[in-house]
């Protein structure tokens, strides 16, 4: 590490193509990022000064609004005009925190080229030091380089140095501006190592460290009891997925006795295709993934999640880390492809995953609430690429999901920031991010309303926008593998795997509908119709500052743009780059599926499930547009509460209600009663600890009674003791 | 000769023990200590004819251990007497658990 330049011999083979080029300096892209994290974090322990006249009126003013505010509060816009409360060294921390990440960003450009120019079949190991040696195990902390892990690096330092730079804007005003862009480049470290190791234990480093950042920014503004809560309960639920990662990493080194990416993939038969071990093993680790990219069951606690800073939000809770489980899945393609049964139940939870998200979207008002279920919809539509075998596929809707979910949640952050100055300006209570209070923006923020718009459309799929292209390759592959593929031969619970794909292909359809009525609405509500927001807010409302909309500017080149990475295949040489790019990683486990010939529709029934999927898309926009009227909401305070099947999905079909009394009381219940009571008070404290002490003050009073202070007694005892002795010594 | 004096000796040494054991007045203990060190004396004087002098040293110093005893032992009891108008062990029992 300290000696970049020297030449490392431990790439597979003898000279690896990208042997002593740019690539050899890959450590370079998490330890930049790392820095950030170590000055940020030291000048967040310096005390900050607040500047401006010290008025403690406005000060209790401020709190009332923000204790208001309850769970849903994002308190990211601060007024700076009448007491900024700007941290002595916001400045710095402006420039360190998003640079570290361009850095980051250009080495990986330069590596990206690199690679591309290589044509490495072979993924590029760059060993760093030995880290875990134990008996059999041999672990590296090695980073490696190939064209998955690079697309990933590609999407984490770009899309996450735009989001650098628009919380830069976002966040100035906040007192612990420091600690925030800490926290935010601590993430982007560990995320950088969980796409680029080179072994399952690595990149469990990095799956724990994200999980860390998610709960310490979640809970940013811990002194509102409601966003620690939301914090904990990321953290403990993606405990459950953990297990499931351990369980799987514990079984394969059981079995292969090696955890190295490069060796697993190329060993991965040896544990038996279609057998129970590969399929456990495979089910386990997407426990992994449905805790980490929020599945179900374990999706509940996305939503919440959003109790973080918007871009927050749009990072860690929509671009980057919740499509870890589709990486590994991907990353793991050698063992899901040869489990076919693990593959459909991929396939399926993440249909069922993105059709129960896509109906709760439907009724949220809250308009953060909207785009979060909106997510777990779309991580849904990605397990279904990647569990169909079309890892590329997957991997192209992640990538274009990151440039279109970070647009929409910038741009929802820009709105709740011109929300919350507006209602704090004129020290109004309501909730900045409902849906209600809001209606009529475009005419306030143009720049964010187009944009959004477009993100819209690009997420419900319409042409040429990027999401179309990536949902609509989802689609057209799971209707590929309903026929001459071990998805379609296999079973589960007894349906043939043909009818559960021709189901899982319906439902994304009908997801596909789902989104775009949702986001339809969204945009209806939130920027068309009259403004409800007030008389005395409106004055205030206005387009977020400049530094906040240059990275929506480029995410929207992004979104318009990103298709062009992966064309549909009958547009000749420029389609599939993606596809093509990814071959070396994913290629041979894509084969596996589908018999070792590649996966092709008739022209003809391509183009019938575009057009399918297109109707599809702008029937649901129409259907919105005709159906929904902002002209008759009312704001929060003033709206009734709905009824029937609608109060079913605003309150998100019950489930966090169900897990309370199904999972999460019995579980305090026991707690408290067996363990707490009785095992720790009980058995521990009672029994053990006060019981112990009890015995040997028993012990003592019985000691005590012998030494009774007369002094006849003792020569007694004295006496006896020496005849005692004397005889002893005579009977020998 | 020996054996009569390690005769008496054992006997003094038991009415000494005896002594110790049954009576409760300080005063008579104390004498009755005394008897049984000079129980031992005897018996090392007597043993001194058969394994030279060491046992006549012996006994000079038991004797000047027992007259130092003596001094203490009586200023001690003196100083009970004189806290509690009691010489009686019964009532001599301050220090007990």
């Amino acid at each position: 590490m300290l000696l970049p330049g020297l030449p490392v011999q431990e790439s597979a083979g003898a000279a690896h193509p990208l042997a002593g080029t740019v690539a050899e300096w890959i450590w370079l892209v998490p330890l930049l990022p790392f820095i950030g994290f170590i000055v940020n974090g030291l000048l967040s322990l310096l005390p900050a000064v607040r500047m401006g006249p010290a008025d403690p009126s406005a000060e209790s003013h401020e709190h009332a609004a923000h204790g208001e505010e309850g769970g849903g509060g994002d308190h990211g816009a601060h007024d700076d005009h009448q007491h900024p409360v700007r941290h002595r060294y916001a400045g710095m921390v402006s420039i360190i925190g998003p640079a570290v990440l361009g850095v980051s960003f250009a080495v990986t450009l330069a590596i990206f080229l690199a690679l591309a120019g290589a044509h490495a079949e072979e993924p590029f190991v760059r060993t760093l030091f030995p880290w875990l040696v134990a008996g059999d195990l041999y672990v590296d902390a090695a980073l490696q380089v190939d064209q998955l892990s690079i697309v990933m690096t590609l999407v984490v330092t770009g899309v996450g140095f735009l989001i650098h730079v628009f919380s830069v804007g976002y966040m100035q005003d906040d007192p612990g501006y420091p600690r925030y862009f800490a926290y935010l480049n601590l993430f982007v470290f560990f995320m950088l190592v969980l796409v680029l190791g080179a072994s399952y234990p690595v990149l469990f480093v990095g799956w724990e460290g994200v999980g860390l950042c998610s709960y310490l920014l979640i809970g940013y503004w811990y002194s509102d009891k409601a966003n620690a809560d939301a914090g904990k309960k990321a953290f403990v639920m993606n405990r459950i997925g953990d297990f499931g990662f351990l369980v799987a990493m514990f079984m394969l080194f059981a079995h292969l006795g090696t955890l190295d990416f490069a060796a697993v993939s190329g060993r991965a038969a040896e544990l038996g295709e279609g057998g129970a071990v590969i399929t456990v093993i495979a089910l386990f680790f997407f426990l992994g993934c449905a805790g980490k990219s929020a599945q179900i069951p374990l999706y509940t606690w996305l939503p919440d999640a959003m109790a973080g800073p918007t871009p927050v939000s749009a990072l860690i809770h929509a671009a980057t880390m919740v499509t870890a489980g589709v990486y590994l899945v991907a990353r793991s393609s050698a063992i899901f492809s040869l489990a076919p049964v693990a593959s459909l139940t991929v396939a399926l939870v993440g249909a069922i995953t993105a059709l129960f998200a896509a109906t709760i979207g439907l009724k949220q008002w809250d308009i953060k609430k909207v785009l979060a279920y909106s997510t777990v919809s779309q991580l849904g539509y990605m397990f279904v690429g990647v569990g169909v075998g079309a890892y590329a596929a997957g991997v192209f809707h992640l990538v274009t999901h990151a440039f279109f979910k970070a647009l929409l949640f910038l741009g929802s952050g820009s709105v709740i920031f011109a929300m919350h100055r507006a209602f704090h300006n004129t020290g109004s209570h309501a909730d900045a991010q409902d849906m209600r209070n809001m209606g009529g923006l475009r005419a306030y923020m143009p720049w964010t309303y187009r944009l959004m718009w477009i993100a819209t459309l690009a997420i419900a799929g319409i042409p040429p926008l990027s999401g179309f292209f990536s949902k609509d390759e989802i689609l057209a592959s799971v209707f590929a593998r309903t026929a001459h593929s071990t998805l379609a031969e296999a079973s589960l619970f007894g349906i043939p795997g043909s009818a559960l794909l021709m189901l899982i292909y319906v439902m994304g359809l009908s997801a596909a509908l789902l989104t775009a009525i949702y986001m339809t609405r969204m945009m209806l509500y939130t920027f068309h119709g009259p403004n409800r927001s007030g008389e005395a807010e409106r004055a205030h409302l206005a387009e977020a500052p400049r530094i906040m909309t240059i990275p929506l500017v480029a995410l929207g080149v992004l979104t318009v743009a990103g298709g062009l990475l992966n064309l549909p295949a009958f547009l000749g040489a420029q389609g599939q780059k993606l596809h093509h790019w990814l071959e070396p990683v994913t290629g041979r486990a894509a084969l596996n599926i589908t018999h070792g010939e590649e996966a092709h529709l008739a022209l003809g029934t391509e183009m019938a499930l575009i057009g399918l999927a297109v109707a599809i898309a702008v029937g649901g926009i129409v259907y919105a547009f005709a159906k929904l009227k902002p002209e008759v909401l009312v704001p929060k305070a003033q709206s009734p509460e709905s009824t029937g099947i609608e109060r079913v999905l605003e309150h998100k079909y019950f489930v966090d209600e169900l897990y309370d009394t199904a999972i999460v009381k019995p579980v305090v219940g026991v707690s408290r009663r067996v363990l707490w009571r009785g095992m720790d008070a009980g058995l521990i404290d009672g029994l053990l600890v006060n019981g112990s002490g009890f015995l040997m003050r028993g012990l003592g009073w019985l000691g005590a009674r012998l030494q009774s202070g007369q002094v006849g007694t003792y020569a007694w005892v004295l006496v006896i003791g020496v005849l005692f002795v004397l005889g002893a010594f005579s009977i020998k | 000769m020996i054996p009569e004096a390690l005769a008496l000796s054992a006997v003094l040494f038991t009415i000494g023990t005896v002594g110790v054991l049954t009576r409760r007045n300080a005063i008579v203990i104390f004498m009755c200590v005394e008897l049984m060190l000079n129980a031992v004396n005897l018996s090392f004087v007597a043993l001194s004819r058969l394994y030279g002098t060491t046992g006549q040293v012996f006994v000079v110093f038991v004797m000047t251990v027992a007259a130092a005893e003596a001094a203490v032992g009586l200023a001690i009891i003196i100083a009970i007497f004189r806290h509690g108008q009691s010489v009686n062990l019964k009532n001599i029992n301050l220090l007990k658990g």
